[in-house]
Parts: C-alpha cells; structure tokens; sequence
C-alpha cells in the first residue's frame, strides 16, 4: 500500500512538472498550430541559467530559498529571451509556409540550441546545487518532501495564474481570438504578432520554472535534458488534447502518473522481464495508443484530418 | 512509359563516361591522401544510400519521419546478428541482406499502419516517439534473454564475403592494392546506383506521381481515386527497407554496433541531408548527403590546428561544430531557400 502511494506522490509531482511544461506547447499549438519543438530546451535553458545563478550565490550567506528566487528570477527572464527570439527568426518568416517548413526550423533551433547549452555548461551533467534542506513528512506510510509539496503547490499557482490571465484578462481575450481566426482577429484590431510573441514569452516563463524545478527535484542537470522532457510534455499535451489549457493540466499530470506507476510496478508485471529501464517508454506507447484511438486527446479538439 | 532514346545526344554520353571513370578512379586518388578519406567517403556513400531512402517518404510523399534511423537500426542489428560471433551465426551477405530490408520493412509497416492517418505534424512526432522506443529495446534487451547486448553492442561483426573475396582484408588484382574501404567503395557505390535507378524509375512511376499527389493536396489526391492510406504506407515500406539495407551495409562495415549509432540526432542528420539538398530531388539528397559528411569533416581537419593556433586551445569541439551545422543547415534553408539546394523539378505533362 504505502509503496503505491509513494508512487503516486512521486507521479503527481512529476505529473506537474509535466503539465507545466506542457501548457506551453499547447498554447503555442493553440494559437499557430506549431508543434514547438524546441519547448523542452527553453526549459533546459531555464535550469542552466538558474543553476550557474544559484551555484554563484549559494556561498553568499543568503538565506537558500532567497537564492532560489534570484535564481528563478534570471532565468525567467532569459528563457523569455530565447523563446521570443526564437520566434522572432525561426518561425514568424514561416508563417503561412506550409505546416512542415516550420517544424523543420523548429528542430534544427533545438539542435543549435543544445549545442550552445554543451558550450557553455560541459557535457556531462552537473549536479544541481541542494541548498533548500529537504524535510520528509510522513503521509499514511509514504514519504512526501517539502519540495515536492513546493512542487505541486507552485504549479498549481501558476496553472491557476494562467488560466486566469487566459479568461479573465485583456490579452487572454486576444489569444483566444487569434487562435480561432487570425485574420478576423486582427481586423477587430488585434496586434496578431504580438499576441503570438505574448503567447511565446509566457510559456517560456513556465518553462523556465519548470526547469527550476525539476533540476533541484531530480538534483542534475545536462544539456539533453530538455530534449525527453519537452518530448513527455508533448506527449501529455497530446493525451489531455492539444489546444486545451485544462486538457494540458489533466494529461501532464496522467502522463507522471503513468510513468511513476509504470516504473514502479512493470518489474513485477512481467516477471522482471522488463524492469526500470524502460520508464521513458511509457510516454511514448501513451501518445501512439492516444493517437490511435483518440486522436482528439482527452478534452480537445478533432485532429486526425487534414494534413 | 516506354524507354526513349537520350535526346541529349553523344556528349552528354561522353560526359557520363566521364564521371564514371572519376568515380572508378576516387578512392585510389583519396588513398593517396589517406585511407581516412576513403572510410569518409563511404560513410558518404552510406549516408547517400539512407538520405534516398528517407528522401520517398519525405520528399516524394510529404511526410516528416523523425524516427527514420530506427530503421537504419534494424538493418543494421539484422546483420550484427545474423553474421557474427554474438550467436554464432555466420549467414552469407545475399541472405542477410533482404532479411534486413524485410525486416526494417516489417518495421516500417508496423509504425505508418495504425499512424497514417494523422496529421503530418503528428506523425513526425509518433514517429520520432517510435525511434526513441526502438532505441530504448535495442538499450536494454540483453536480459532477461540476451538479444541485442544491449549499451556494450555487439562487435566482431563479419564483414562482406562474396566467395574468397573477403572485404576486410586487402587483395591484388591487375596490379592494383585494393584495400578493405576501397572494396567496400565499389560495393556501396554499386548499391547507390542501383538506389538512384529505383529512385528514379519510382519517382516518375505511377506510384511516384500518386505520392507527389499526395504531398501536394491530400484530398484531392484522394478525390482522383488514389488510395492514400495503402500509398503513404508502402511510402514508408519501401523507405524504411532502404535505410535497414544501408544499416546493414553499416554493421558489416564498421564490425561493431551500440544503440549510440541510432540516435535521434541521428535521424535529425538525415532529414538534415533531405533539405539541404532538395526535398525530392533524387541528386540533391546525394548531393546533401555529400555535403553534410564532408564539410564537418574538413571542418575538423581546419578548426581544431585554427582554434589551436589562435587561442592555444580548443573553444569549440569539431562535434558540436558538426551539429551547429546541422542545426544551421535545417533552419536557414527553411527561411531562405525551402526547396533545397536542388530544387524538385515540378513535372508538367501533356
């Protein structure tokens, strides 16, 4: 018992990690129906630039979770950069060529973007600094930490930041528009491009928390790191329906559980034919069976026409 | 279609005996310079063989395979088994080979079936997830059962032997030395002419003009009576037999194989290849292919003693300056010259 529920806690932790990564391709998707390939090394940016931030200030006697914020805070700002000049060069020129023209710049933009990550930070991993003392609280015989709690509780907050800004505000308003019919949309005098460069920085400040996260989570990082992540995300902005904020929450959150109970218990399942190693499987025969059966995902929209 | 004569005339003729002789004459001029450059040149060759191959389902059918070089895998982990000391089987060239053209075919069929029918951004995904799966088997199916030995690969692969003619050994004739990579030059380049005449006989076929349909407009290919589905599969059958050919020709070649060789990087490499040169443009793959081998390799030779003389030491390793170039490569064609270097003609008829 407590070993299931150990791997649910562990699955929800991940699963948020997941759904907030994945809130930024589907937003993307939802607005200019690009699979943003390069998504998942925002994040890897987001970790690396918050890493060598903490890394300078932790023997500065601040207090740790102050080091955290500061860490956050520049890389917020730089996966903003990176994420707004990647649209700016790689995809706007390609607005209306056909679907694939884009993708293609869009893994080609990932690749550079790895590379320069293997640059600056080596290509090993590095071990993330783990100045916040973990604390283990004991819930019905399995263990949580105050980080996982922090975890959860910070993309809660954000997932409910978002969809507040996406159905309450001005800008949500002209998001939703331009995701429905660009051109109409800017002819009720919407600034389509900078919608859509909105759109873009705001998932990559997610990310960049997200990347914050998951490496003081996991305690490394390295510059592949964001290339399964981004790719699970997909896979649970897929599950929850693409195009879909709530869709992205539920699906990112499945996809952790998922792959946590799979992890845990395919050992025992097949005899120890198969045992741990193949926990990235899972997000994948998620997405094939997803598209399979139910293209749409779980909340979304019909997507199996058109090519 | 009927075999016409080549209204070119006799020049163009003596200019095809031209470069046929030149491409006789390659590898012992490189040998001269070094057998390195004859091992890059083949690696050319292969990477040409796996382009063409990725070239039918991304430049004649319009569809982005991202998982292509899981293919190229089973091709080549078809040979390592069938042919060296892990199982003790020794099977014979001719044998193996279409076992691993079936197999990657199989393979093929397996993924486009329950996926074609998505949209092409989706099924670049799916495609790229079935690339990631494959690698991940091919990692860590060495127990319970040991089948593909899994991170340590599996080496001792036998090379090609057809009869007493062993291609990693150097044998005389006429005089000449031909060495183990010279060998397996006249071997691939054989190979690569045979692909390009598919290649080209496929492409102007009624099979070929129904995939170019298809990349065009889908619905009104289907509204001219093509069976999309059956179509876009054998797209991926035959691309998919062809990288598991060239994957094979791999394993054989370098006599050792890890789940490190089948890479996503890998794939993104040959689609790489594909838009340099020109999506469906059967010379501009090759020429692609050529390119993308090469210029990282001469890369490596001139940067590393640059940086070396320039800074006393190494700012940017030869590696990552072969992905930036890759990378590069992908995105500034899109933006400024999306159909290649070589663009397809768009064939007007009647």
């Amino acid at each position: 018992m407590d070993i299931f529920l150990q791997q649910i806690i562990n699955g929800l932790t991940l699963g948020c990690v997941y759904a907030v990564v994945a809130l930024g391709y589907t937003m993307v998707y939802g607005i200019i129906q690009l699979i943003n390939f390069a998504h998942g090394e925002v994040v890897m940016i987001g970790a690396m630039v918050a890493f060598s931030v903490i890394g300078a200030l932790m023997k500065s006697g601040m207090p740790p979770l102050l080091v955290v914020a500061i860490g956050t805070a520049v890389a917020v700002p730089a996966c903003v950069a990176v994420a707004w000049l990647m649209e700016r060069v790689a995809y706007r020129p390609l607005r209306t060529a056909p679907r694939l023209a884009p993708l293609i710049t869009a893994i080609g933009i990932s690749i550079i973007l790895q590379h320069v990550a293997m640059m600056i930070w080596g290509r090993s991993p590095i071990s993330f600094p783990q100045i916040i003392k973990t604390h283990n609280f004991n819930v019905g015989g399995a263990l949580i930490t105050n980080i996982q709690i922090a975890i959860i509780l910070i993309s809660f907050i954000l997932m409910a930041g978002l969809i507040w800004l996406v159905y309450r505000t001005k800008l949500g308003v002209a998001m939703r528009a331009t995701s429905q019919r660009q051109d109409i949309a800017g002819l009720m005098g919407i600034d389509i491009n900078r919608v859509i460069s909105a759109t873009f920085v705001i998932g990559a400040a997610l990310a960049a928390v997200a990347g914050v996260m998951i490496g003081t989570y996991y305690g490394q990082t390295q510059y592949t790191m964001g290339e399964l992540l981004g790719l699970k995300a997909f896979c649970a902005a897929v599950l929850g329906g693409i195009g879909n904020l709530g869709g992205a929450v539920l699906g990112g959150i499945l996809m952790g559980l998922v792959e946590a109970l799979g992890t845990g218990y395919i050992g025992d399942l097949t005899n120890n034919w198969f045992g741990s190693n193949y926990r990235d499987v899972f997000a994948f025969v998620v997405l094939i069976l997803v598209l399979v059966f139910r293209p749409s995902g779980l909340l979304g929209e019909r997507v199996g026409d058109r090519a | 279609m009927t075999a016409t004569r080549d209204p070119r005339g006799p020049l163009a003729i003596a200019g095809l005996v031209l470069v046929a002789a030149a491409l006789l004459a390659l590898p012992f001029a490189l040998a001269q310079v070094g057998t390195a450059w004859v091992r890059i040149t083949n690696l050319a060759l292969l990477f040409a063989l796996l382009a063409l191959g990725l070239n039918i389902v991304v430049g004649f059918a319009g569809l982005l395979d991202l998982g292509y070089i899981a293919f190229y895998g089973v091709g080549a982990y078809v040979w390592a088994m069938l042919a060296s000391p892990h199982f003790n089987i020794h099977l014979p060239f001719w044998v193996i080979l279409p076992i691993g053209a079936l197999a990657a075919c199989i393979f093929g069929v397996l993924l486009g079936a329950p996926t074609l029918k998505l949209r092409g951004d989706y099924l670049a995904i799916v495609t790229l997830g079935f690339g990631e799966i494959v690698r991940i088997f091919l990692n860590n199916l060495s127990r319970p059962v040991n089948i593909t030995n899994g991170p340590q690969g599996i080496s001792r692969i036998d090379p090609v032997r057809i009869g007493e003619l062993d291609f990693s050994t150097t044998s005389k004739f006429a005089g000449l030395a031909f060495s183990g990579p010279i060998k397996y030059y006249y071997l691939l380049l054989l190979f690569l002419v045979v692909v390009l005449i598919v290649n080209m006989r496929l492409q102007d076929s009624r099979i070929g003009r129904a995939w170019q349909a298809i990349r065009e407009d889908e619905i009104a290919a289907r509204a001219m009576g093509i069976n999309t589905t059956s179509v876009k599969l054998l797209a991926f059958a035959m691309g998919a037999s062809f990288g598991g050919i060239a994957g094979g020709m791999f394993a054989s070649m370098q006599s050792f194989i890890s789940p490190e060789s089948f890479i996503l990087v890998e794939s993104v490499m040959v689609l790489a290849m594909v838009v340099l040169g020109g999506m469906g443009n059967i010379w501009g793959v090759v020429l692609g292919a050529v390119l993308l081998t090469f210029v990282p390799e001469i890369l490596r030779y001139t940067v590393e003693p640059l940086q070396k003389a320039a800074f006393g030491r190494m700012i940017i390793e030869p590696e990552v300056i072969r992905m930036l170039l890759f990378g590069l490569a992908l995105v500034l064609m899109m933006l400024f010259r999306p159909s290649g270097i070589l663009p397809a003609s768009v064939r007007r008829r009647g």
